[in-house]
């Protein structure tokens, strides 16, 4: 049996076509529906740890007059808000929602290379949040132990929920890992194996790059947290002692010996740190197809964003130890991790130049995509720059464990790929539902969002340059901490109170546009890429019709000299392009001056 | 075109469709086997970091090396011989043969079910001579690693179970032969694994 | 157009809110002055990326934004502004990444003339320990610790017996004086930090981490935990006082040596029971209390926070404004004039029967149980026997009338806020974390479910 290349089974491939409403939209293997059953989970757990966020910041903003908030609670919230923050909402939403539902969209795929395991993949990820969710009802509750779940706290007396919250913490986390797997795998071969006639590599939207290199970083990744969680597990429930020295737990001595608690925060962070980049490597390729289509301009120095994207990759997975400058780890490995840490910068900020290169000399539609993005490329830009106090090494001994590095993070990978959600779900809206939103109301949606989450993490930063530390459920008597910082806490609780509220405008615009929305042009941006030329809106089971597609051209000719529309549909030959009935002709050989 | 080409390509200077009209894959290889391979360097990961990790806890005082019952080079004989016949069934489906199809496939799953008791057996072994899981990070590792190992296998032999089902109920080798191939590369991947797991147990 | 504007707003917003915020790095007192440079280094460098970024962008936004008939200008790549950018990235990297690995380079290598001292981290409190004449710190490990020997110090080590411990959480240093902290935790993972200091390090059970300074400016610092530590974590304070070297000295000769520690004198049992006769009258002949008189039972409360509670009466840190009942002790517990005394009476309580007080309080157990295992079990134990560990009494089958009372005092700042009370400041956060007088008596009522 000779190799017979993947799109080329065309003929011969068996969609597995549902016949009932149960096959159509709950087990179903099209990527298209399993894309938004992730998504819509994957918001539904961030829509708990927003809640979460709010009632430890009202205990923070007004410690006097909020008293449904106990330390106990307090510390739950915290731990609970942030793991689902950034696994169960980021890491699910842009690699199992945004990912599904593009990549075999933007390839020329008819689905993924293998539906079957996709859906499995996203039953599993039901599995994992069930568990996760049920630790709020166990007796002791959801583990409070913070986010990174550091032993030995995380398993003694003084830590809230440390008999069944962290157990079920733990298995949540190993069957979210098996879940991603199990995804990622069929990202990785569907993007490698399966792209339609003439998609080659450096023809991919950015989008899929950033989904690309994300899941490679994920599949090599999340089996540290997965060794980590088993080991613990096992310190846990078997008495082993992997993590756990010999300590004292209210006055009698515990039954372990010997572990190194520092061996699971090297575990953690060898996952810890590339899981950054699994959310906010998706997010760049997203916004930059974003900015490309709104701006009416190709992607500027593509080869550039694509290597930029690769070299972060690969950077990422020797930057982890500088979560743990101060973890008391041999100090003198803080010379190598500040280094390797200061030069992901350069891949970054050159990201950053090309994006707004891109705007340079464009065409700029102020679409409410077009709004979120821009605002992704302000508040990433902050973000990215506090990054580089936290990873010099000295400049991080008085900052770490201070509200800097919660402001830092939040802009970085909290605040800024939710913009580039935002601008990805407005964006591609139109294609997933066949309606348009409401371009007034997402504005509105886009104001309360960006100066919000702006004026909640500015002023953060500034009370970790006082030495204001995190994770304290209140700040108590101090010499150094003057009272005004409380009003400042306040004003943060209520700025996150408005742009929480403000999200409502979201879901009333996509619940309402589902309903009411304004039928929309199968290509209402005049975007060139793939996804954008199927023949039906929103595209049906099999995404192509009788024939697959076929690419000419990359996925940013925009604007290009001689032609008569101001984007050429990657599926449009060369010698169909229709072109303007003026002397701009002759550029049309040469579309590329600035190349030379 | 080789990979680094393919990343170093100016595509807004070459229109039309490159390579002929060929589809694109980067490589020209079924999918499942590109899904393995992926798996392969997944589990790896998995079984390094454990190894990292062995390394690290040993140097930390309180570990007392454990001796591993000899046994065990009875188990390796066992997988070898499994992997063996592995191999032997995957020439024959790929010649297209039937002959020895049988003794070969079912031989190779039954020499890795008997490796995985023997596994179990020397659990017991080390059970009965008092070197508990919790007693030392040294046997917790052994017990971890080894299981951990079997866990795999037993995997392995999910896919072989189903092969073997087709095969009993008549299904021709051809049907099979993409699943043959492949356990082939995971049983070997696995014994390269329990090599290298046994070698570092037995010398630290 | 809009958006360019609230963009150029914002940059200058941000600048402004920089030079205007009251919210800045506390004033230093350290020599770690080469800390600060590099902040103010990497300041200046990512402040004008920042600024000159996003005016950048303001600008682009605002100038090529749609206009009808212009179209965008079709460019791919640009090679030389790309390596350039490149290029003068890597040189603002280099500018702040050269400065901090030198700097880094002091911090790992403390000087030779650095006197050693050790932080010991417990669920929630700080402890010091400073080498006695040898200068040398004795061996420690878990294994050791008991109430009386909460480092864990080896009792057969010889360099460990003139070691000098200091139980409570506030230490003291020479000025000038460059010290090099070793860090040790019993526990959990905790982190030694004091904010004008500028350095911190987690404390990690099972081995020494440590840190190294030169203070330079005399004063009393706040010490915080800056590693998640369990649900007292924001309470783990101490603090830390810079003083002349003289000062420091006699403070020091003024602390227990470990051996000294370890051979306390008995307690005089007769001459406790000979002084507890003025107890009786209220607090009972059995030390089974009094509710009309205001006495609580402490018959059976652990003898060293009896201990420590007659020393806070004696120094007025409870028993202040306020506090009626409580001045009245003021008087009684300064009839015991010397340490002795104070120790020969809680030892002669702590023979006293413990029969559980009589029930005065009702409210929902369910409730209070909730509180009370979410939130006390963790010092005070699930089954309220209180623990020296966490310096938490015992509180069941004590006076629940008193507890509730003494609660409220926390709540109200009447009780723990004293500077010589080290420990109160925890149940002060601790209990204004608690709803309202209704959930004090669910708590309470709880705790009598407790025997």
């Amino acid at each position: 049996m000779a190799y017979v290349p993947l799109a080329d089974q065309d003929q011969e491939m068996e969609m597995h076509h549902p016949h009932t409403w149960v096959e159509k939209y709950v087990f179903s293997q099209d990527h298209k529906v399993i894309g938004v059953q992730y998504g819509g989970l994957a918001v539904f757990t961030g829509i708990i740890g927003l809640a979460l966020s709010l009632l430890f910041r009202l205990q923070l903003g007004f410690p006097e007059s909020v008293d449904f908030v106990d330390p106990n609670f307090y510390y739950q919230a915290v731990t609970m808000h942030g793991m689902i923050m950034v696994v169960y909402f980021l890491t699910a939403l842009f690699l199992g929602g945004f990912g599904n539902y593009m990549i075999p969209l933007m390839l020329g795929a008819r689905d993924m290379v293998f539906p079957f395991l996709n859906m499995m993949s996203v039953w599993t990820f039901f599995i994992s949040v069930v568990i996760l969710m049920s630790s709020f009802f166990v007796s002791g509750g959801p583990t409070g132990a913070g986010w990174t779940l550091y032993p030995p706290q995380t398993t003694m007396a003084g830590t809230p929920g440390h008999d069944a919250g962290i157990i079920l913490m733990l298995v949540s986390l190993a069957v979210f890992v098996v879940a991603f797997t199990m995804g990622g795998l069929n990202y990785v071969v569907t993007i490698l194996q399966y792209r339609c006639r003439g998609m080659t590599l450096m023809r991919m939207p950015l989008t899929i790059w950033g989904v690309f290199v994300a899941t490679v970083l994920g599949l090599f990744a999340f089996p540290a947290l997965l060794v980590a969680c088993i080991m613990m597990m096992f310190d846990t429930l078997l008495g082993t002692s992997f993590f756990m020295p010999a300590v004292i737990e209210a006055g009698s001595p515990l039954d372990y010996e010997g572990g190194s608690p520092i061996l699971f925060q090297h575990l953690f962070w060898f996952f810890g740190h590339p899981e950054v980049y699994i959310v906010a490597l998706p997010a760049f390729g997203l916004v930059s197809d974003v900015l490309s289509v709104h701006a009416r301009k190709n992607i500027f120095g593509y080869r550039m964003m694509v290597w930029a994207i690769i070299a972060i990759g690969g950077l990422s997975f020797i930057v982890w130890a500088h979560h743990m400058y101060v973890s008391g780890m041999n100090p003198y490995f803080g010379f190598f991790f500040a280094t390797t840490t200061l030069i992901i910068a350069v891949p970054t900020a050159l990201k950053v130049y090309n994006w707004i290169f891109t705007l340079w000399e464009g065409d700029i539609r102020l679409n409410a995509p077009m709004y979120f993005a821009i605002g992704f490329i302000f508040t990433f830009i902050h973000g990215g720059l506090t990054g580089l106090f936290l990873g010099n090494v000295v400049v991080d001994l008085p900052l770490s464990d201070t509200y800097f590095v919660v402001a830092h993070f939040h802009l970085v990978m909290g605040v800024s790929p939710i913009l580039v959600l935002f601008a990805a779900i407005y964006h591609w809206f139109p294609k997933v539902s066949g309606r348009m939103f409401n371009e007034k109301l997402a504005k509105v949606h886009f104001w309360f969002t960006f100066l919000g989450a702006y004026s909640i993490f500015l002023p953060l930063h500034y009370l970790g340059f006082l030495g204001v530390p995190r994770r304290y459920y209140a700040l108590g008597n101090t010499d150094f901490i003057p009272l005004s910082a409380q009003d400042l806490n306040s004003t943060v609780t209520v700025a996150a109170l408005i742009v929480a509220a403000s999200q409502i405008l979201f879901f009333v615009n996509i619940i309402g546009s589902l309903k009411w929305g304004k039928k929309a042009d199968p290509n209402p941006w005049g975007a060139a890429s793939l996804e954008w030329q199927t023949p039906d809106t929103p595209p049906v089971h099999g995404n192509w019709g009788d024939k697959l597609p076929t690419v000419y051209r990359w996925a940013y000719d925009y604007s290009v000299p001689g032609a008569a529309e101001d984007y050429i549909p990657q599926t449009v030959p060369e010698n169909e392009v229709i072109t303007a009935s003026d002397d701009n002709f002759e550029t049309n050989k040469d579309p590329s001056p600035a190349a030379i | 075109m080789s990979l680094f080409e393919q990343v170093t390509d100016k595509p807004w200077e070459r229109k039309g469709v490159i390579g002929g009209l060929s589809p694109e894959g980067t490589f020209k290889t079924q999918a499942e086997r590109v899904a393995l391979i992926f798996f392969l360097i997944i589990a790896s990961v998995v079984f390094s970091l454990f190894l990292v990790s062995y390394y690290i806890r040993m140097e930390l005082p309180d570990w007392e090396p454990l001796s591993e019952p000899a046994q065990l080079w009875f188990n390796t004989g066992l997988l070898v011989a499994s992997s063996i016949l592995f191999q032997w069934a995957r020439n024959i489906v790929v010649r297209n043969g039937k002959s020895n199809l049988y003794t070969s496939f079912f031989g190779a799953g039954i020499f890795a079910i008997l490796f995985i008791i023997a596994q179990l057996v020397s659990w017991s072994y080390l059970q009965a001579g008092g070197f508990y899981l919790s007693s030392n990070p040294a046997n917790a590792f052994y017990y971890l690693l080894t299981g951990l190992h079997a866990l795999h296998l037993v995997g392995g032999l999910w896919f072989w179970s189903k092969s073997a089902i087709r095969l009993i109920s008549g299904g021709e080798p051809k049907d099979i032969r993409l699943s043959i191939e492949l356990c082939t590369i995971y049983w070997h991947f696995l014994l390269l694994v329990w090599i290298a797991v046994f070698a570092i147990l037995s010398n630290t | 157009m809009t958006l360019a504007v609230v963009i150029l707003v914002l940059v200058i917003g941000s600048v402004v809110f920089h030079f205007a915020s009251p919210w800045w790095f506390t004033d230093i007192a350290s020599d770690w002055g080469s800390i600060d440079f590099t902040i103010n280094v990497t300041f200046w460098v990512t402040g004008f990326v920042f600024v000159a970024c996003n005016l950048f962008l303001a600008y682009c936004v605002w100038k090529f934004r749609h206009k009808e008939g212009h179209k965008a200008k079709y460019e791919p790549e640009n090679h030389k502004l790309e390596a350039g950018l490149s290029i003068f990235t890597t040189l603002g990297v280099v500018a702040m990444l050269a400065p901090g690995l030198f700097v880094w380079a002091t911090f790992v290598t403390p000087p030779s003339d650095a006197l050693e001292y050790e932080v010991l981290g417990t669920q929630w409190q700080w402890q010091f320990r400073y080498p006695g004449a040898d200068g040398l710190l004795g061996t420690a490990d878990t294994g050791f610790v008991s109430e009386s020997n909460p480092f864990g110090i080896n009792p057969e080590d010889p360099y460990g017996q003139d070691d000098v411990v200091v139980n409570d959480p506030q230490m003291h240093l020479a000025i000038n004086q460059p010290v090099k902290a070793l860090l040790r935790s019993n526990d959990v993972l905790h982190n030694y930090t004091v904010p004008q200091f500028r350095v911190k390090m987690d404390l990690v059970p099972g081995l020494v981490s440590y840190l190294w300074f030169d203070p330079t400016k005399e004063g009393t610092y706040d010490i915080m935990c800056q590693e998640l530590c369990g649900i007292g974590h924001f309470v783990m304070r101490g603090s830390v006082t810079v003083q002349s070297q003289e000062e420091f000295d006699n403070w020091l000769a003024s602390q227990p040596t470990f051996s000294e520690t370890q051979r306390p004198a008995p307690p005089d049992l007769s001459a406790g029971q000979a002084q507890y006769a003025t107890c009786a009258a209220c607090h009972g002949a059995n030390g089974e209390g009094n509710q009309a008189l205001n006495a609580p039972k402490i018959a059976g409360q652990q003898p060293w926070y009896i201990e420590r509670q007659l020393n806070h009466f004696k120094q007025g840190a409870r028993g202040g404004a306020g506090d009626t009942n409580g001045s009245q002790m003021t008087a009684f517990a300064s009839m015991l004039t010397t340490d002795e005394a104070v120790r020969n009476i809680s030892a002669y309580i702590a023979t006293f029967p413990d029969t559980p007080a009589t029930t005065t309080i009702a409210g929902d157990i369910d409730n209070g149980f909730d509180i009370y295992d979410r939130n006390c079990a963790a010092c005070h134990l699930d089954n309220g026997s209180g623990t020296w560990y966490t310096d938490a009494p015992k509180l069941s089958g004590m006076s629940d009338w008193y507890f509730v009372t003494q609660i409220s005092n926390f709540r109200a700042g009447i009780r723990g806020n004293h500077p010589y009370d080290d420990y109160g400041e925890q149940m002060v956060q601790m209990a204004t974390a608690m709803g309202d007088l209704e959930e004090i008596n669910d708590v309470a009522a709880y705790i009598n479910t407790l025997r």
